[in-house]
């Protein structure tokens, strides 16, 4: 069964080049429905009116930071099983462990390229 | 030795109720009271005195030097000037990035008119110029680390001015907001020491 590319994704980077950037390497894989939210705060308040099938977030933004957007998605009942793959340039073990504590569906550290995207993606969508 | 003990519990109690005392004010009060003692002392307190004096004297000393060296153009002038060159760095970065993605976008666009071997080709040279483009990001956080840096260094210059008195215009320290999860947002590490993908892939695998 092929990726449903027509999910709504929910990017999130306070860094607005680095929105642009993974919009476009998602259109080239062909995922066109993509939301973007520059902090957690605004993603969750996002996720709570959208319907989202993905969410790709960094880690290091403030006033909520992507660990907590991640905590706060799988503590709501109506999100917590939406795929979240972390794109974070927070490499330490410490941070790869939280992660996976606050159940991280994936994590991709920055600087990465397209290939480990398709990738992560199509592993936390069920075909890896 | 129970006069010592009783006189230090004593100021600590003072310090206490007293927190926003000058020291200057307290060490002119004190040279003021042993001056007029000074004809009763011992040997010994004679002794004592004069070291007390000379400490003094070295502290005074230290201030002035403090105060030639003109450390408030640390905090004035040398921080926020590199401050603001590195915030600079990071706008004409983000400014060129989205120049770069524009044109890049519009490769994009072409190549969906492009069939065959040219099609791929150009949107292999794309994907390879989005990628790349996140040096944005990575250096700017660098740059924000540095930021933190100077800000660090900057607090620590103004508590030392503020201590020993070298400025006339000293304002409160601009507090720093504490990030949550602080020991997890270190930002990019150096690259030969940081754990790269496939590192990470294998952590997380063996979670499972």
């Amino acid at each position: 069964m092929p990726i449903d590319k027509s999910i709504n994704v929910l990017i999130v980077d306070d860094y607005k080049t680095m929105l642009r950037i993974i919009r476009n390497l998602l259109k080239q894989i062909e995922f066109n429905n993509v939301e973007e939210a520059t902090d957690g705060a605004e993603a969750l308040a996002k996720l709570r009116s959208g319907n989202f099938g993905l969410v790709i977030s960094d880690w290091n933004m403030a006033p909520m930071t992507g660990l907590q957007l991640l905590q706060e998605v799988r503590a709501d009942a109506k999100l917590k099983a939406v795929p979240f793959i972390m794109v974070t340039a927070e490499s330490k073990v410490e941070n790869v462990v939280a992660a996976k504590q606050a159940g991280v569906s994936n994590y991709i550290v920055k600087p990465f390229n397209a290939e480990t995207l398709r990738d992560k993606i199509e592993k936390v969508l069920g075909h890896g | 030795m129970a006069d010592a003990d009783q006189l230090a519990d004593r100021l600590a109690a003072i310090r206490l109720r007293y927190p926003a005392t000058e020291p200057d004010l307290v060490a002119d009060v004190v040279r003021a009271i042993l001056s007029t003692l000074s004809g009763d002392l011992s040997a010994q307190e004679t002794s004592v005195l004069a070291e007390v004096e000379a400490l003094g004297r070295t502290i005074a000393s230290a201030k002035a030097e403090i105060a030639a060296l003109r450390v408030d153009d640390i905090t004035d002038n040398h921080i926020p000037f590199a401050t603001d060159e590195l915030d600079a760095i990071v706008e004409h970065t983000a400014t060129a990035t989205n120049a770069i993605l524009s044109s890049c976008e519009t490769l994009d666009e072409v190549a969906t008119d492009l069939t065959g071997e040219a099609a791929t080709k150009l949107q292999d040279a794309t994907t390879r110029i989005y990628e790349a483009c996140s040096f944005q990001d990575i250096t700017g956080q660098r740059i924000t680390k540095v930021v933190t840096t100077l800000k660090t260094i900057e607090a620590k210059v103004a508590q030392i001015v503020a201590t020993f008195g070298a400025s006339e215009h000293q304002g409160p320290i601009a507090g720093t907001v504490e990030p949550a999860e602080p020991a997890l947002l270190n930002g990019p590490q150096h690259p030969t020491v940081a754990m790269d993908q496939s590192d990470i892939d294998k952590l997380l695998a063996s979670f499972e």
